[in-house]
C-alpha cells in the first residue's frame, strides 16, 4: 500500500468527526432536555456536512448546511417552543418500555456491520477524486432526473400548503 | 479512505435513530430521530456515489434533503395540531384509533 494512497489527514479528520457525530447522535436520543437534544442534532448535521466534503460532494454539503442547520433546525426549535410551556428537564421523554429499543438497535447494528464488513472489506474509495462540480450536478438534475425534480417541487408545494392548513387556527 | 468506514458510520447513526424512534415518547424527539436516519442514508448514498464514480448518488442525496424538509414541515404541523387538541404530544396517549 503506497503511503500517498492511505490519506492520513483525511482519515484522522474522518475519525474525529465520526466520533463527535456518534456522541452527539447518542445525546440526541438520550438527552432529557429537548433543547439540548435539538442542539446536539445541529452537531450531527454539521458533522454530516463535513463528511460530505470528505466524500467530494461540495454542493450537497452546502445544501445540508443551508437546509438542515438553517431551516430544519429552526423548525424544530419552533416546534419545541410551541409545544412546551416550560424549558428544561422533563422526566417522561421516554416510553415506559424504552429498553426494548436497545437490543433492537444493537442486533440491527450487528447484522448491518456484519453484512458491510463481509461485502465491502478492503474496498477503497478513489484517492484522487475531484469534487463533484455543480455544473455536472445540475446537468444531471435537469436532464435525466427532470421528472422526479418536478414531482419533488409539487411535493414541496403540497407540503407547504398542507402544513399551513393543518397548523392554522380556525 | 476505505468505503466501509463511511458505510459503518451510516449504519451506527441509523441504529441510533431507530433506537430514538422506538424509545422516545415526545413526538418532536421522534421526528429528530427520523432526521438522524435520513442523514445516515445520505452518507451512504454519497459514499457509493464516490465509490462508483457516478453522480446519481449526489442527485438522490439532494432529493432526500428536500423530502426531509417537507416531512419535517408537515410532521411539525401535525404535532402542533395534536398539541392544540390534547395539550400533550406524548405518543402513547394517542390511542383513539385503537380498535
Amino acid at each position: 500500500m503506497l503511503a500517498s494512497s492511505v490519506q492520513v489527514a483525511q482519515n484522522i479528520g474522518f475519525g474525529i468527526i465520526a466520533a463527535v457525530m456518534v456522541v452527539a447522535a447518542i445525546s440526541v436520543v438520550t438527552n432529557r432536555n429537548v433543547v439540548h437534544a435539538a442542539l446536539s442534532l445541529v452537531i450531527v448535521m454539521a458533522g454530516a456536512a463535513a463528511q460530505y466534503i470528505l466524500l467530494a460532494a461540495e454542493f450537497v454539503a452546502v445544501t445540508q448546511v443551508l437546509v438542515y442547520i438553517g431551516a430544519v433546525m429552526v423548525l424544530f426549535l419552533f416546534g419545541v417552543m410551541l409545544t412546551r410551556a416550560r424549558l428544561g428537564h422533563e422526566a417522561d421523554l421516554n416510553n415506559k418500555n424504552f429498553a426494548i429499543g436497545i437490543p433492537v438497535a444493537l442486533i440491527m447494528l450487528g447484522v448491518m456491520a456484519w453484512a458491510l464488513i463481509d461485502g465491502y472489506r478492503g474496498e477503497k474509495l478513489p484517492s484522487d477524486a475531484q469534487p463533484v462540480s455543480t455544473q455536472a450536478l445540475s446537468d444531471s438534475i435537469f436532464a435525466p432526473y427532470l421528472v422526479p425534480f418536478w414531482a419533488l417541487s409539487f411535493l414541496l408545494l403540497i407540503a407547504v400548503v398542507g402544513a399551513i392548513v393543518l397548523a392554522r387556527k380556525d | 479512505m476505505l468505503l466501509n468506514q463511511f458505510l459503518l458510520l451510516g449504519a451506527v447513526l441509523f441504529c441510533i435513530g431507530v433506537y430514538g424512534v422506538i424509545a422516545r415518547k415526545n413526538a418532536v424527539m421522534v421526528l429528530m430521530s427520523i432526521e438522524l436516519i435520513l442523514n445516515s442514508v445520505n452518507i451512504n448514498l454519497l459514499a457509493f456515489s464516490l465509490f462508483n464514480d457516478n453522480i446519481d448518488g449526489n442527485v438522490f442525496a439532494l432529493f432526500i434533503i428536500a423530502v426531509a424538509a417537507a416531512e419535517v414541515g408537515v410532521g411539525l404541523a401535525l404535532v402542533l395540531l395534536v398539541y392544540r387538541n390534547r395539550r400533550s404530544i406524548a405518543l402513547d396517549e394517542l390511542s383513539e384509533m385503537k380498535g
